[in-house]
């Protein structure tokens, strides 16, 4: 099924200028819903309103802020290295727009009697463009930490692109499974692989993996340390005001579509419609594939919103070594799994013998965790009877002692 | 046409449209002078100036720097190997068994030296 793609390769000039042009108002566009149904949402979550006052239900409350920030003053601090300082949202803003470039958004579709589809273009290695476009995009924070010539910007864009490189990791690893079922980078062909199963389903700790670290990717709640604001005022835009501000804020939001946007590309099937209502992709000449797209995006977008509202901030630490120690190991041995089952099947095992491989990994997984179970409440024996062994030396009462009764020790006794 | 033409495209409008809004929140905004507004934001204390050469960082995020070229290009060698499975049978996966090990040999190394300790 190359149709989509010689459709979109088939373009005129001025098609693509305006496919260019309706993407970037999709992304806006987005961003000003975005921020509006996030402030919505988590008001209700905290039992709230949220903004309410302009336009209806408050739909044009990021448009009025917008022009609020353009009306602000455009500081630019003495000690900022000028130049770097004004180049650095500009890179911000160009790189997240750049990545919608290959995500495919609907299906053939007929737009100003031309037959193509809602994808500027496809190339080869698409997935890898859209990783590479997000490597650029990390310049941005480190440049405008660096250049503000203050001292809470720049721990905050060191932390923010640590973490972002970090979790890139975990994220590149987790779609190698995905290339390794459909067997080729372009989401064209990944989005096709998918009309059968999608692969969140076949795929399922991938799916997970790409998940967790797309929330760190994008530094959101409850991965938003860069912006902690007890620690470093408002991370690596700290003296940003004005639209340079507003750049960063569009940045992050374009972002957050984006990593969704290739979540549904990848996990989710794309733009076709889900299990049992393949007939509804032919309404609308095709255009209802683009709504099953959005669907899918916004289903995502409110998962960031519900973890903000949910989740307290993870410690620094605890956030690195879950990234390091956790994600990418779990991620290579689930690769490992995958090449072998993937091998299995295409040289025709019997079910059985497939299912018994399974069942041994599955077996070595629960022993080994078991196993670091035991080893962790022995550990935890061990200190325990450190602090409870009678001093060789009489200790005076102290005066409020405290009860000495330990909970986990109580329950050991009771098994 | 060149599928590589339409990402040239959508980056030259986003980046006319950063232009635009750099240039414009010049324009708009008011410009007032004070001396205070240029300083380095420090929750209203007296800043502290700014060490010579941008400052000093911890060498830890020197290390995750280094530590994420490592493993981008073991990512970089995972995924032509993931593409083209199909074609290379039990060749393709007993190599990469043996370059995820050595790859690993490091990586055990650098959580054995404290390597990924966060503090």
């Amino acid at each position: 099924m190359n149709s989509a793609r010689d459709l979109i390769l088939d373009d005129p000039g001025w098609l693509i200028a305006v496919k260019g042009l309706l993407v970037f108002v999709f992304c806006v566009l987005c961003t000003l819903m975005a921020i509006w149904f996030e402030r919505r949402i988590v008001a209700r979550m905290q039992l709230r309103l949220g903004p309410n006052r302009v336009g209806k239900f408050g739909l044009l409350q990021s448009l009025a802020d917008g022009v609020k920030l353009a009306l602000k003053e455009d500081l630019i601090p003495a000690a900022a290295d000028k130049l770097v300082f004004i180049i650095a949202p500009i890179i911000s803003a160009t790189t997240c727009f750049m990545a919608f470039a290959v995500i495919p958004m609907s299906g053939p579709v007929k737009m100003f009697g031309q037959e193509t589809a809602f994808q500027l273009t496809d190339i080869p290695v698409g997935v890898l463009y859209i990783l590479s476009v997000a490597s650029v995009g990390v310049y941005g924070i480190v440049l405008a930490g660096w250049s503000s010539g203050s001292t809470y910007p720049l721990l905050g864009g060191l932390r923010s692109s640590a973490q972002v490189i970090s979790y890139e990791i975990a994220m590149g690893l987790s779609l190698v499974a995905v290339f390794l079922y459909a067997g080729s980078m372009s989401t064209i062909d990944i989005v096709d692989a998918q009309d059968q199963f999608w692969y969140a389903i076949v795929l399922f700790p991938s799916f997970i993996i790409y998940a967790i670290s797309m929330v760190g990717e994008t530094n959101r709640a409850p991965f938003d340390l860069a912006e902690a604001e007890g620690e470093l005022v408002g991370g690596f835009h700290t003296e940003y005001s004005s639209l340079k501000f507003a750049l960063f804020f569009l940045a992050e939001y374009v972002n957050i579509v984006g990593v969704s946007a290739l979540a549904t590309t990848l996990f989710l099937g794309g733009y076709h419609a889900p299990p049992g209502l393949g007939f509804t992709e032919s309404w609308l000449g095709g255009w209802f594939t683009f709504i099953w797209f959005f669907i899918k995006v916004v289903l995502f977008f409110f998962v960031f919103v519900w973890l903000r509202g949910t989740l307290p901030r993870l410690r620094y630490d605890q956030f690195m070594q879950f990234g390091w120690k956790v994600l990418i190991p779990a991620n290579v041995a689930w690769i490992m799994v995958v090449a072998v089952l993937r091998y299995f099947t295409l040289n025709g095992a019997s079910r059985t013998s497939i299912l018994i491989f399974g069942g041994a990994i599955l077996v070595i997984f629960l022993m080994g965790s078991s196993l670091y179970e035991r080893s962790k409440a022995k550990k935890g024996e061990v200190t325990a009877s450190a602090v409870d062994a009678p001093a060789p030396y009489p200790v005076p009462e102290l005066p409020m002692k405290i009860s000495t009764f330990t909970v986990p020790r109580a329950e050991r006794e009771r098994e | 046409m060149n599928p590589y033409v339409p990402i040239l495209v959508i980056g030259a409008i986003g980046f006319g449209f950063a232009i635009i809004s750099v240039v414009a929140g010049y324009l708009t905004g008011p410009r007032r002078y004070n001396r205070a507004k240029a300083e380095a934001y420090e929750c209203g204390i007296e800043p502290t100036p700014p060490a010579a050469g941008g400052g000093r960082f911890p060498i830890k995020y020197f290390l995750t720097a280094m530590l994420f070229i490592i493993f981008d290009i073991e990512i970089v060698f995972l995924y032509p190997w993931a593409v083209s499975f199909d074609q290379l049978g039990l060749f393709g996966i007993v190599e990469m068994f043996l370059f995820i090990l050595t790859v690993f040999v490091a990586y055990t190394y650098v959580w054995r030296r404290g390597g990924l300790e966060w503090d």
